[in-house]
């Protein structure tokens, strides 16, 4: 059976992993990648690299992380952040990333999903939605971290990435997003049941209970999240244990 | 020992190079090319593959000659090779995924797409899911029944002869998740993604 993931995402800026609240008050909170190897040594799933510089000069950075990181952690990495074009991809994938994010980009032309999928296949490429409730059960993308709106639903644009080859959705809920009240539930049930590949919950976590609601009321694959585990409040093993006595399967 | 890795330009390989790299570390001599007289001369081979199954046959057939050195190496003078995922489907006569498409035609059967069950099953199937291990196979020499290993993948091979299966996989239905013919090898879950129990399993195969 396949189990639910439990994906620790650091947030990189300027080569420091840093944590935000409602995607704008930062905190330092260490290096990337010792923290990657302390996450992957506790048994996380998979490790998120969100480069939230992701100005052009900076790209080194990453890459550089990427690259570390890579040498000394042997499960899924992916790595999202100013992902704009194929070059960008190529270059993350070659300093060992496993699976890159494309949000911005993919809002502003979704054939270049199309391209990236067809280029590198869909299991590498995830596709991050952030949405922010409009009104009733309506949600609406936001770009550039969170700062632009857009007009588009985010189902319909859910289903056209599904469309477009994305293999994953990794779905931020902006309203939620460093609050620690709990993933917006709504949405990703509205989105799980749109469309036929994984989605990762992201936004909102501050208990395990979150996770949880996540994946068995949201119905997402994987759940993400970041201040829980920087902090030293949980450990991923923490969280499998929590999860497992609640019937819901991990790999422990 | 000369092992290689065959590098024909088709998806990202970077993964494969550092897990093999950390096994390999002052033990085996490792090498990353598409050079046919390095391939022909080599101990073991491993071929990975991402991207479709098309996508990865064509590559090859780009390389002139790869396809016959492969072929010498692993058919006619049956030395080792391990197939990751792509890597492993391409062993089959036929594949689906984008279009009709041959393969080496090494292990008779067929690539699939994963019944997916009308919906009920998302695809890709990505993320971790235990294996079944079917027969003995030299990759998993004290590797543990039900072991967790990482998938990504929306087709699945089906081999005419269900002896060469090794482990199975749940997901919608049995899947194909490693095979085991004389001198080949092959799994659709990547070792290399795969944590310390994969990292064992490239170990095994380094280990032959």
């Amino acid at each position: 059976m396949l189990k639910n993931r439990i994906i620790p995402c650091l947030d990189v800026k300027d080569g420091r992993v840093v944590k935000g609240i409602n995607f704008v008050k930062l905190k330092d909170a260490g290096d990337p990648v010792e923290q990657a190897k302390i996450y992957s040594d506790g048994g996380a799933d998979e490790i998120c690299f969100l480069d939230i510089t992701a100005s052009n000069e900076n790209r080194e950075t990453i890459i550089d992380i990427v690259r570390k990181t890579a040498k000394e952690c042997f499960v899924p990495l992916t790595v999202g952040g100013g992902v704009r074009t194929i070059q960008n991809i190529t270059d993350l994938l070659l300093a060992g990333a496993d699976k890159v994010s494309i949000n911005t980009a993919a809002v502003k032309n979704v054939d270049f999903v199309k391209e990236a999928s067809k280029k590198f296949g869909s299991q590498c490429i995830v596709v991050a939605i952030d949405a922010k409730k409009v009104l009733g059960n309506k949600w609406e993308v936001f770009t550039h971290g969170g700062r632009n709106k857009t007009g588009i639903d985010a189902v319909d644009f859910a289903k056209k990435v599904e469309e477009n080859g994305a293999g994953e959705i990794l779905l931020t809920s902006m309203d939620k997003d460093g609050t620690k009240s709990g993933y917006d539930v709504d949405l990703l049930k509205t989105i799980t049941n749109s469309t036929n590949i994984p989605v990762i919950a992201s936004g909102g976590v501050g208990t395990l209970d979150h996770l949880y609601d996540g994946i068995v009321k949201g119905g997402a694959s994987a759940v993400l999240a970041a201040s829980i585990f920087h902090y030293g409040e949980f450990k991923i093993k923490d969280a499998k244990e929590y999860l497992n006595s609640k019937n819901v399967s991990v790999r422990l | 020992m000369n092992v290689t890795i065959v590098d024909y330009q088709s998806g990202n390989i970077s993964s494969v190079i550092n897990s093999f790299t950390e096994v390999a570390k002052g033990k085996v001599n490792l090498e990353v090319t598409s050079d046919i007289n390095k391939i022909k001369s080599c101990d073991k081979i491993v071929l990975p593959g991402q991207g479709s199954f098309k996508s990865c046959v064509d590559s090859l057939h780009k390389i002139s000659g790869l396809v016959d050195t492969l072929r010498d190496f692993a058919i006619t003078n049956k030395k080792p090779l391990l197939g990751i995922c792509v890597g492993l489907q391409m062993f089959a006569d036929v594949g689906y995924e984008e279009a009709e498409t041959k393969g080496l035609g090494w292990i008779a059967g067929k690539v699939s797409r994963i019944d997916n069950q009308n919906g009920k099953f998302k695809l890709p199937h990505i993320g971790w899911n235990e294996i079944e291990i079917q027969k003995e196979s030299k990759i998993f020499k004290d590797i543990k029944n039900k072991s967790h290993m990482y998938f990504v993948h929306s087709y699945e091979f089906i081999p005419d002869d269900k002896s060469v299966i090794s482990a199975t996989t749940d997901y919608s239905s049995k899947i194909v998740c490693s095979v085991e013919k004389d001198n080949l090898f092959g799994t659709q879950f990547h070792p290399e993604k795969s944590d310390k129990i994969g990292l064992k399993v490239i170990d095994n195969f380094l280990k032959l």
